[in-house]
């Protein structure tokens, strides 16, 4: 075909296939315009659903099935010992999970009668996107464009050497083997989550993080919880440290721990962290600008960039990566695109680490708060204190409440305990509402439930 | 604790009102439920009763004052009698939704420092009015953000159905003068009139403000497209005359605008897109499934414009009696705001005070007015022969928006076909 030849207009083309791609195409369909997603792979669910969230909840779930098991022999059950075949287990994972809410997301496109185009996306000017699929070309006019492609894990340099034993998440994620030895490089929530997943499977894994404490950035009164039990579970972890370099030496990875020695892995996990995919898409094409830090692309409120017909949603658009953001930005670009007063101007975006104990959070901690003037008063609740925490032998969690001092309001909530990430949805709603303590402390929570803990910690603020 | 009563929220759309009279005096004990204040709205004149009983401390307002919703009017002190201990809510005026409103906590607190408190729905409602939230001072708890509180705050005062239409004699000069809310056009600067001779000027009263603006918005919204036509009433004004006696008997008396009405209201159940309106944002047009005709009425203290329910389906006779009570209520100023809100079209008759033809602005948000000239015997040729007949000359006013002119031209004829043959007002209902 020749360049050229074929040129589709559409009032909207989504460029990435993923969460905030296919939530922006969907409800732009909705409210009557006509879309495409131009996928490099096409097919819905990006990064999330095929090498994310999905897939790596789905192993933490194993990974919490074989600790309740093997916690079981606290109260007189004993399961044995188990025994894990990887063929099934990537099956089940692969087809029974990915796979069914990929035929789910695909019926629904369909449904809606959003075309996934598959190849990359590249902007020729501010109307124009040329989709390139081996030598095939295809063009398309749109009306307005929304970038939605995501971010992709992070390197090291002289770390990320080209091994197959050297992994990224995604390459973790297909679970090649058990190794015997993993090595987790970085301390984040990736590193945590992947290395409870090996650890469980059977790994030795050890952590390594270049700052002084798991999770940066987290409330340390959250992380310690978690840090008492990967304490248990890992092999080892050592915080402060680098990697200085890895070298692959026979079926083995030799790493140089600074100021630990060199230590020899089966497998290394690189998780330092994920960056915005925000290059050669021509943007430098059309007037949309990047901030000189990350390389993300510059929006407003609107999820407009510069360019008046290109607007981003997600990853791609900065901090926090995280799918339910790009989800919602999504829909408030198609709701702007159909003339709506909407914009991105949400309070609180809830952030959830699937480990075991889970964290959770959303608005404002006792620091934030600080630094944007407000006065903040805050509550703790430990779940040594919880009925329902008992029942399930995990007495190791703990709800915080952060409250305005001067209007009661609720601003910002932090939970650590089994089930945080389901938890976390009543503060989320609160803060955004702008709630006051009083109405989550006068408000029925079923007993016993975890959920009582935030009405605990309510009232504990009223006083 | 003195005790500080604030403009209650008087409902949908309104979002400030005069004050007519002050019917206490500082230092007096007065019960709950006594009159307080005399306010008059773009939409009634009503009167505030006390939401508690108590000694009124200080008198915040005077007459001819134009005060917002939540801005404070009265402030009590309970010693003197005793005072309810629960928040005074109940305080709106006669017709209005009751809402809790009323008594203001002394200050509300100074804004915090990052996001305004406020739902992601009332957020959405104040970018979709063009207020900035931090600009907005929250009466609910805590110092959120209620919905109330944009909508007091919104540049323009949203337009709700039933609102005022044209414009009749000026109300009394009152209040001080304030720059009138704009749509968006800038009015460029006037030149010194003063350079050719003395002139004076006079502050707007607070009907006639609500006018002007009400005026400016649909006139520079909608593109406005007038169809004249004339209808034959010759055999309708004799049932009329025939049947005055016997409508009289019943208590009511018969007049042209009933049948009007009744013809408008089943020419309109016919061309839905004249009994709707636009909703530009969507791109969707709204069609009501209700027929609620307003009738523009003279008053004392300038025009205004009552509602009757469900048109269509109610006779003749039961439209007449309705209106005369109606239009009697607004008169005496005794309309509730019910009785003036949820209009979905606009019959305005100005044939009592002369005039051929007059080409009446739309009633925003409703699309469509029916301006009502005075009938007169003119000379029609009948089969060859010159005969007097009573024509009666309507002028359809409609948003090209929504309808074309062929659209207009078969509307208005089903209007003007029903006054011609009165007797399908018999039996359509």
């Amino acid at each position: 075909m020749v360049m050229g030849d074929l040129v589709d207009e559409v009032d909207v083309a989504v460029v990435g296939g993923g969460p905030g791609g296919y939530s922006a195409a969907f409800r732009c369909a909705e409210l009557g315009l006509e879309t495409v997603v131009i996928d490099a792979d096409k097919r819905l669910g990006g990064a999330c659903l095929f090498e994310g969230c999905i897939p790596s909840k789905a192993l933490l779930h194993v990974a919490a099935v074989l600790s309740d098991a093997a916690r079981a022999r606290e109260f007189g059950v004993d399961f044995g010992e188990p025994r894990i075949s990887l063929d099934p287990l990537r099956k089940w994972k692969q087809e029974r999970v990915v796979g069914k809410l990929a035929r789910g997301l695909a019926g629904v496109a369909k449904a809606k009668k959003v075309e996934v185009i598959g190849g990359r996306g590249v902007f020729e000017d501010s109307t124009t996107l040329r989709v390139e699929r081996g030598d095939v070309l295809r063009k398309i006019r749109f009306k307005h464009a929304i970038v939605a492609t995501g971010s992709r894990p992070s390197g090291l340099p002289g770390v990320t050497i080209d091994s197959e034993r050297v992994m990224d998440s995604t390459a973790a994620l297909e679970l090649p083997e058990i190794p015997e030895r993993l090595l987790v490089i970085g301390g984040g929530y990736i590193g945590l989550e992947m290395g409870t997943v090996y650890a469980a499977l059977g790994s030795r894994v050890t952590l390594v993080e270049m700052t002084d404490g798991l999770l940066p950035g987290v409330d340390r009164d959250l992380v310690q919880p978690l840090q008492r039990r990967v304490d248990k579970i890992f092999a080892a972890i050592h915080l402060g440290t680098k990697v200085a370099a890895i070298r692959e030496v026979g079926s083995e990875i030799e790493a140089d721990l600074e100021g630990r020695g060199t230590e020899r892995f089966d497998r290394v996990l690189v998780a330092v962290g994920r960056r915005a995919q925000s290059g050669g898409l021509g943007l430098e094409a059309t007037r949309a600008r990047l901030t000189e830090r990350g390389g993300f692309i510059q929006v407003d409120d609107r999820c407009r960039t510069d360019d008046p017909r290109i607007y981003a949603v997600g990853d791609v658009t900065g901090e926090p990566m995280l799918a339910h953001r790009a989800m919602r930005q999504g829909k408030v670009v198609a709701e702007v695109l159909a003339g709506r007063p909407a914009a991105f101007d949400n309070v609180a975006i809830p952030a959830v680490v699937f480990t075991d104990p889970e964290i959770a959070w959303c608005g404002l901690n006792e620091a934030q708060a600080e630094s944007q003037g407000v006065e903040a008063k805050v509550s703790k609740f430990q779940w040594a204190a919880s009925g329902r925490a008992a029942t399930i032998g995990r007495s190791d969690g703990l709800t915080k409440l952060v409250a305005d001092a001067r209007s009661g309001r609720l601003i910002g909530v932090g939970i650590v305990g089994p089930g945080a990430g389901e938890l976390i949805a009543e503060a989320t709603l609160a803060v955004e509402t702008a709630a006051l303590v009083e109405d989550v402390a006068a408000t029925i929570h079923a007993h016993p439930t975890l959920s009582e803990t935030l009405m605990e910690a309510a009232e504990n603020l009223l006083g | 604790m003195p005790r500080q009563f604030a403009l209650p929220d008087l409902g949908e759309g309104l979002t400030e009102a005069e004050i007519i009279a002050v019917l206490v005096r500082e230092g007096d004990v007065i019960k709950e439920d006594a009159p307080l204040l005399e306010v008059e709205t773009d939409k009634a004149q009503v009167e505030i009763p006390s939401p508690i009983a108590g000694r009124v401390e200080q008198i915040h307002v005077q007459p001819g004052q134009t005060v917002k919703v939540g801005a404070v009017l009265v402030t009590f002190s309970d010693d003197g009698a005793a005072t309810r201990s629960a928040p005074a809510a109940a305080a709106a005026p006669r017709g209005a939704p009751a809402r809790p409103a009323a008594p203001t906590p002394p200050a509300s607190p100074a804004p915090a420092a990052g996001p305004v408190a406020a739902t992601p729905a009332t957020r959405r409602l104040a970018r979709e009015l063009g207020v900035d939230l931090k600009t907005v001072g929250g009466t609910g708890p805590g110092g959120r953000v209620l919905d109330g509180d944009v909508r007091a705050a919104a540049p323009t005062p949203r337009a709700t159905p039933g609102a005022t239409p044209p414009p009749a004699k000026p109300a009394a000069p009152a209040g001080t003068a304030r720059p009138l809310a704009s749509v968006g056009l800038e009015t460029p600067p006037l030149p010194r009139f003063e350079q050719w001779g003395p002139v004076e000027r006079a502050p707007l009263s607070h009907l006639r403000r609500t006018i002007a603006e009400r005026m400016t918005l649909s006139a520079t919204l909608i593109p406005h497209v007038t169809h004249f036509d004339r209808a034959d009433i010759t055999d309708l004004d004799a049932i009329i005359t025939r049947n005055l006696e016997a409508a009289r008997a019943k208590g009511v008396t018969l007049t042209l605008t009933g049948f009007i009405l009744k013809a408008a209201a089943l020419a309109l159940r016919d061309h839905p897109q004249f009994n709707a309106s636009l909703d530009p944002a969507a791109g969707e047009l709204i069609l009501k499934r209700y027929h609620h005709l307003g009738v523009a009425v003279a008053t004392d203290r300038g025009l205004i414009v009552p509602v009757l329910r469900d048109v269509d389906q109610k006779p003749v006779l039961e439209i007449a009696r309705e209106l005369a009570a109606l239009a009697q209520r607004v008169r005496e100023g005794k309309a509730a705001l019910e009785d003036l809100r949820g209009g979905t079209f606009t019959i305005t008759n100005i044939g009592a005070l002369g005039g051929t033809a007059a080409i009446p602005i739309i009633n925003y948000p409703e699309v469509a007015i029916l301006g009502v000239a005075r009938a007169r015997l003119e000379p029609v040729v009948r089969q060859g022969q010159i005969v007097p007949r009573l024509l009666l000359p309507l002028t359809l006013t409609f948003d090209h928006r929504v309808a074309d002119g062929a659209d207009g031209a078969r509307f208005a004829t089903e209007i003007v076909s029903r006054l011609e043959a009165p007797e399908r007002l018999l039996w359509e209902w």
